[in-house]
């Protein structure tokens, strides 16, 4: 009972996480059709201005920092790259993306090296903030979870509450009729970009010190949030928050119970032969549920798209 | 992404003959080329181009032909090799007589049946969603290496010796050899893959990618042209996979993952996709970017990435484009009017191009070069990166000949304009 608590809280914290990434992501996809590949690059860059920053005035001014200078790398992004690609298509857009983070890397390795770096939390979060029976609940959980829940609240009280939000909404949809209605949608479309460039960036400095700052942190979790929101139905945000919280809890609950498919399959009646090694399925026996747990979102994916194209909320025709 | 010009000419204009003429040069070219260029290590890179080649075709099968972008596609070259690796091993487990040039055969049919399988759900829907699709796969096939172990070989994959399955008393010992079976291999895949452009299935891929709803009104079905697309496609890749098990040896997950699945992309976007040759041209100027660069500089992959992001964003029809967008000016004669305007911009270009690589290159050193270790060499001069001039000199060199190569831009493109004028029409 005490392990499924304390697992629901680091999953929580790595759904949150993904949220941070693909809520910009699922927006800028519902803007402009097209999937930004170097997102997670994004919150690579964030991890790394922040460390650079942290190193000379500390992490506190970091985290406002350095998002900011994130967002506006994004925004120049889209201002120089992509509205400029846009006129050869969608498929040039998506392949401009995927140049992109592959630059984008090679520039982190070549400024900052090919190891990790030494990005820690602040010590004034590192302690234990509370405990379920043996396990202790760092502090830096907590914010982090606190982090992301704040600007969830902040981005929906933005987009449905203020007249900006409006603009915004209006010109996902109809942007031709806000165009005429007198709004700059250009400018509307570059500061959306910038600004989930700017989420992803925070998540990078959250989550730099506990998942490490290295240059291939955008690999790592770059294709897990197409898969999330790809899941949660393409430009759907709602989609986005479930499928993060569900993948977040699939891989960490994946993570956390050592279930043997032994088991799994003896439990169901299925014995295994009595000549493991010269079976080719030899491998199926000895598998377990953490040695799967990473393919599991794609898993997932790949099931949703053939049972579910459009993913779990989406009801747009991608 | 134009369309396939070159292969409307030869088809419509020329003879049979006419059209059998660059098959014919491009078989002599293979045959003369280990004799111009002998040396173990040149055989090796010539190797590695043509694997390329035939991978890369097989990747603007879809790419170009048939406009559906994949980040899956080193699934069917990998899940090819890794079949013929085991092919070679029962071969000499079973002492079948299987000879080696007949591997990538099946090696090819092995991946076209993957390819058929999974294309049965992934070429349901075109654009993001079958590059999703095709990204998710290829992450999963790629996990499913560590965890499949009996067919991936795990981390160390499969390996295998290729001296087992001799042909016609050839024993396939040097690169020499494996050679000339690679480069028959090239020519008929690549030959194949032409061929099938101009069937009627080949035909109507490209409507497909230009417009599916209509030829959905022509009684077409885009989803099975797509597939038909993709299962030659994956036939092709699995000969690449085939053809990769024979030259190394040995197959490991790094032919199976994203990075190889990007490379390829790059390759074929590189050498541009609305071209038959464009992969061909991507794949030799790759081959030889990586493998000259990469003994010069260690930051080769920067370059590269930065050539392809601009590619992207200033050639979106690749080198072959813009090599067959001189066709016009040329037919009319006009090409010699362009070099003066040409020189004034690429000679002040390149060299504010080489100041930029300075400037990397010299940062580089100094970040990475051990203590002590001031001297560095660069366009064969050594000199001292921790002194103040050669980053004085490389920043002039980069700032000049960059602003020399702007200002000389307006007039590249008059010339190229009243070129083309001239020449009436054609390209842009």
């Amino acid at each position: 009972m005490d392990l499924i608590l304390v697992t629901m809280i680091d999953g929580l914290v790595t759904g949150l996480l993904l949220f941070m990434l693909s809520s910009g992501l699922t927006l800028i996809f519902s803007m402009m059709g097209v999937l930004n590949f170097a997102h997670a690059s994004f919150y690579m860059l964030g991890a790394y201005f922040a460390y650079q920053i942290s190193r000379y005035i500390g992490f506190w001014p970091a985290l406002f920092i350095a998002p900011v200078l994130v967002g506006l790398v994004g925004a120049a992004v889209e201002r120089y790259g992509l509205r400029r690609v846009h006129k050869y298509g969608h498929v040039a857009e998506l392949i401009f993306t995927f140049g992109l983070a592959l630059l984008i890397e090679e520039v982190v390795q070549f400024v900052w090296g090919k190891g990790h770096v030494e990005y820690n939390a602040p010590e004034s979060l590192q302690f234990a903030l509370f405990s379920i029976a043996d396990y202790e609940i760092a502090a830096y959980k907590i914010f982090m979870i606190a982090v992301a829940a704040a600007i969830f609240i902040a981005l929906l009280l933005i987009l449905t509450r203020t007249r900006v939000g409006m603009v915004i909404q209006a010109a996902l949809t109809h942007p031709d009729t806000v165009e005429a209605l007198g709004h700059n949608v250009p400018l509307v479309f570059m500061g959306v970009f910038g600004v989930g460039s700017a989420l992803a960036g925070v998540a990078g400095v959250i989550a730099g010190p506990v998942l490490g700052t290295f240059p291939g942190m955008a690999v790592v979790l770059g294709s897990i949030v197409f898969v999330t929101i790809v899941v949660g139905g393409l430009g759907s945000l709602w989609g986005a928050l479930v499928a993060s919280l569900l993948i977040g809890w699939l891989t960490t609950f994946a993570a956390s119970y050592n279930i043997g498919m032994a088991d799994l399959l003896g439990a169901l009646g299925i014995e295994p032969p009595a000549d493991l090694s010269e079976s080719l399925l030899r491998d199926i026996w000895t598998l377990s549920l953490p040695q799967v747990g990473p393919i599991l979102p794609y898993l997932l994916m790949v099931l949703v798209l053939v049972f579910r194209p459009y993913g779990l909320f989406g009801n747009r025709d991608a | 992404m134009t369309s396939l010009s070159n292969t409307d000419r030869s088809v419509a204009g020329r003879g049979a003959l006419g059209a059998a003429g660059p098959w014919i040069l491009a078989a002599l070219l293979l045959g003369v080329l280990p004799m111009l260029f002998g040396s173990p290590s040149s055989v090796t890179i010539m190797n590695q181009m043509a694997i390329t080649i035939v991978f890369a075709l097989s990747y603007n099968m879809l790419l170009g032909q048939a406009g559906m972008l994949s980040f899956g596609h080193a699934v069917y070259m990998g899940l090819g090799g890794f079949f013929a690796m085991h092919v070679l091993n029962w071969i000499e487990e079973y002492e079948l007589t299987l000879p080696l040039p007949f591997l990538p055969l099946i090696a090819g049919l092995f991946a076209m049946l993957m390819a058929a399988l999974i294309g049965l759900f992934s070429t349901r829907r075109a654009g993001t969603v079958f590059a999703m699709i095709s990204l998710g796969v290829g992450e999963l096939v790629a996990a499913c290496s560590v965890i499949i172990v009996a067919f991936f070989g795990g981390e160390e994959g499969v390996s295998g010796d290729r001296t087992v399955a001799p042909f016609l008393g050839m024993e396939f010992l040097h690169p020499e050899d494996v050679y000339y079976l690679i480069a028959f291999w090239l020519l008929l895949s690549a030959l194949g893959m032409y061929l099938f452009s101009l069937t009627p299935l080949g035909r109507m891929a490209n409507a497909v990618r230009d417009n599916p709803e209509r030829a959905e009104f022509l009684g077409y079905s885009a989803r099975w042209v797509r597939y038909g697309s993709f299962v030659a496609s994956g036939f092709f890749a699995g000969v690449a996979g085939g053809l990769f098990a024979i030259n190394y040896e040995i197959l490991t997950e790094e032919n199976l993952n994203l990075a190889t699945s990007g490379m390829i992309l790059l390759v074929t976007f590189l050498g541009g996709t609305g071209y038959f040759v464009g992969p061909v041209v991507g794949a030799v100027v790759f081959t030889l970017l990586q493998s000259v660069l990469s003994l010069q500089t260690e930051i080769w992959q920067l370059y590269v990435g930065i050539l392809f992001v601009a590619t992207v964003m200033f050639f979106p029809q690749g080198l072959a484009g813009l090599i067959a967008m001189h066709g016009p000016a040329m037919r009319a004669g006009r090409l010699g009017s362009l070099a003066g305007p040409y020189a004034r911009v690429l000679i002040p270009g390149a060299i504010g191009a080489a100041g930029v690589a300075a400037l990397f290159e010299m940062f580089h050193h100094l970040r990475t070069a051990a203590p002590g270790d001031e001297a560095m060499t660069l366009f064969w001069i050594t000199f001292d990166t921790h002194s103040a001039a050669p980053w004085i000199a490389a920043a002039a060199a980069a700032a000049g000949g960059l602003f020399l190569a702007a200002r000389g831009a307006p007039a590249m493109r008059a010339a190229w304009d009243e070129a083309n004028r001239i020449a009436q029409g054609g390209a842009k």
